[in-house]
């Protein structure tokens, strides 16, 4: 099988919300993503994407089917181990900037690597300065995270997205919040990360010009994959 | 496996961002912890200066003849009226002596008893003191003194001269405060006293006793046990009360109780003297810890309601830190460290507070005619109050910052970030 170099995969996932009423909200999603690939979902608002992406994710436990990652059944794990899961092989970037607003930009940068704990602090904070360095923010380490702008704190949580060198990351409309120019920097600093160090990236968006420009698009409707 | 250190780290940055709610919990904490060893530690002194007046000079066991009527009275004992039903009428208490029948030997059997710390011999005497026309009633204790030194801190209530310098007077008499006081004498004056039978002896004051109990100095006074036997004209052996200090206050009880069976004597013990006092040592220590568990209660209530107004405002944050990988009992540490070095802090500082007010406390000056030996207010500093006084804080944040921690452990983060 030419399966051994996915580094996602979904078979039949289905999930239901009970409340506040019965809800088919994903309908047998049946995807994958190749090592290198860089793949962008789009659909109607309400779709399902969000939803979709949580449990690609692993912070959303509650659905059926089996998930996938480097080839590796991850479905039916403990909340413990998704935690470590999620901490080494996946990088996520939000919509909203989700930054500690307390802590430096550096600090925020560095958390998931001291949670990891698998190099020394020194080596964190090297690695912590590149990765700001790469998205041109090397500046702006030592500032409060709460004190920059949103196109700068978008670049910070990309950046922290990528301390562990995750094995994908995933956005949830990275650029829906930006303006034009902070969004086509966004794309092309993808587009590099794909191209540079072969990361494999999965995007929620809505932007038309965006998808276009990826390798792939995957397309939602009310909660089915009508197009790969 | 857990990563102390980021943790830590995130704890810490909430705390001192959160500096304002950061110091009041943790004053309510210190609050709790320094009226628990301000109150302990004066409490607690104070039954220990109570114990010291009261226990200390106290015998542990009392032994002495008791002058009280036959039960079996003669008429009982005359087979001719065995079944009648007998009346007698105005029944005379027989004719015996005060003193302990047998008292040097029990004396000598007592003073070999491993349980016996020491056991002394009283003669107790009443007598009048003269003072020119006027004659005062009261008694003249007749004492082995060194022993009474020994045994009940008797040096303490000497308030002028030494027991060592009864010990080598021949008539000597350590003079009851009140009694001095009353008849305008002081050491080194002569006091005459009269015996019942009418018998007059002079005696050389060569010390002031006071108990700080006002009937016992109105009326006591000490001295030598053979000089109270010559005065009576009582042989060696004359003896009244025998007063046994033990190694174990517990085991008294049981002792009187063979004692009296044993040699025929009354016998009371320092229980059935003190039961009351008990009470009072109860009652200070139940308020000690009630006042103590509610202001701890309260502070840790105080606790609660911070951590859980954190958790509210940080949601945000639990679940930026689920999303990149901690997990829900790491999230649960950072909360419960916030309550933890609450606690400690809080804990650290009332222990602080409380051994300064104790300082404060045990400064004042507090004299009093009652208790000679006590010039500032009693403090009892031990260790152990303020290794309970710790534990106290940690447990109740403990418990405080549990509920509200768990409840941030299970926050779904999917939940947060959809902002529902
Ligand atoms: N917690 C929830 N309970 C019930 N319905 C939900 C919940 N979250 C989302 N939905 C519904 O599920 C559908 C899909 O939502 P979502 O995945 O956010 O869509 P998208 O991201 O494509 O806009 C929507 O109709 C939404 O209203
Ligand atoms: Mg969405």
């Amino acid at each position: 099988m030419e399966g051994d170099n996915f580094v996602l995969e979904t078979k039949n996932i289905n999930k239901y919300f009970r409340k506040p009423v019965d809800f088919h909200v994903l309908k047998d999603i049946s995807i994958s993503i190749k090592k290198g690939e860089f793949a962008s979902i789009m659909g109607k608002s309400g779709s399902g994407k969000s939803t979709l992406l949580y449990i690609l994710s692993t912070m959303d436990r509650d659905y059926t089917g089996a998930l996938y990652l480097n080839n590796e059944l991850v479905t039916g794990k403990s909340q413990k181990e998704l935690s470590r899961i999620r901490n080494k092989h996946i990088g996520f970037v939000f919509q909203f900037h989700y930054l500690l607003s307390e802590f430096s930009v550096l600090e925020n940068v560095m958390l998931p690597a001291k949670k990891l704990a698998e190099k020394s602090y020194i080596q964190i904070k090297k690695d912590a300065l590149e990765k700001l360095e790469m998205l041109h923010i090397g500046h702006l380490a030592k500032q409060r995270a709460s004190r920059i702008s949103g196109g700068e704190k978008q670049r910070v949580a990309i950046a922290r997205a990528l301390i562990n060198n995750p094995t994908i990351l995933m956005g949830d409309e990275p650029t829906g919040n930006l303006d034009s120019h902070n969004s086509e920097n966004v794309f092309s600093i993808f587009k590099q990360l794909k191209e540079e160090v072969g990361l494999s990236l999965l995007v929620v968006t809505h932007d038309e010009d965006f998808a276009k420009r990826t390798d792939r698009i995957i397309q939602m409707e009310d909660g089915r994959i009508v197009k790969q | 496996m857990t990563n102390w250190s980021v943790i830590l780290n995130i704890a810490k940055t909430h705390l001192i961002t959160k500096m304002k709610s950061t110091v009041t919990a943790s004053l309510g904490v210190t609050f709790g912890i320094g009226a628990y060893i301000t109150l302990v530690s004066f409490m607690t002194g104070l039954n220990e200066m109570l114990d010291d007046l009261v226990l200390n000079q106290t015998p542990h066991i009392h032994l002495y003849s008791e002058i009280e009527p036959t039960l079996n009275q003669p008429v009982s004992r005359y087979q001719a009226y065995e079944d009648a039903f007998n009346i007698v009428h105005s029944v005379k208490p027989k004719l015996s002596q005060t003193k302990i029948h047998n008292a040097l030997p029990i004396l000598n059997y007592l003073n070999t008893d491993e349980n016996v710390l020491g056991a002394t011999p009283e003669l107790r005497a009443q007598i009048f003191y003269l003072s020119g026309s006027l004659e005062l009633g009261g008694n003249l204790v007749g004492v082995d003194i060194m022993e009474s030194v020994r045994l009940y801190n008797m040096r303490d209530y000497i308030v002028e001269g030494t027991p060592e310098a009864l010990k080598n007077t021949e008539n000597g008499i350590l003079l009851g405060a009140g009694l001095a006081n009353k008849m305008s004498l002081s050491i080194g004056d002569r006091v005459q006293i009269s015996t019942v039978k009418g018998d007059i002896f002079p005696l050389k004051i060569v010390g002031i006793y006071q108990s700080g109990i006002a009937e016992i100095d109105d009326i006591q006074s000490f001295a030598n046990l053979n000089t109270v036997q010559r005065i009576l004209g009582e042989p060696q052996n004359y003896i009244t009360d025998i007063n046994i200090k033990l190694y174990n206050l517990q085991s008294a009880p049981t002792m009187a109780r063979s004692l009296e069976k044993q040699f025929a004597v009354k016998a009371t013990d320092i229980n059935e003297a003190n039961a009351q006092f008990e009470t009072g040592s109860n009652i200070r220590n139940l308020i000690t810890y009630a006042v103590s568990i509610t202001l701890l209660i309260v502070a840790g209530f105080g606790i609660y309601n911070i951590l859980n107004m954190l958790i509210y405002e940080k949601m945000k944050d639990i679940a930026i830190l689920r999303a990149t990988g901690f997990s829900g009992k790491d999230v649960q540490l950072v909360f419960m460290s916030q309550a933890m070095i609450i606690g400690a802090v809080g804990g650290i500082f009332g222990l602080i507070i409380g051994y300064g007010l104790s300082r404060l406390i045990d400064n004042i000056a507090f004299e009093t005619q009652a208790l000679p030996t006590i010039t500032t207010y009693p403090i009892n500093y031990n260790l152990g109050y303020y290794l309970i006084g710790i534990t106290f804080a940690l447990v109740s944040t403990f418990i405080a910052g549990y509920l509200p921690s768990n409840k941030a452990k299970h926050i779904d983060p999917v939940r947060i970030i959809r902002g529902t």
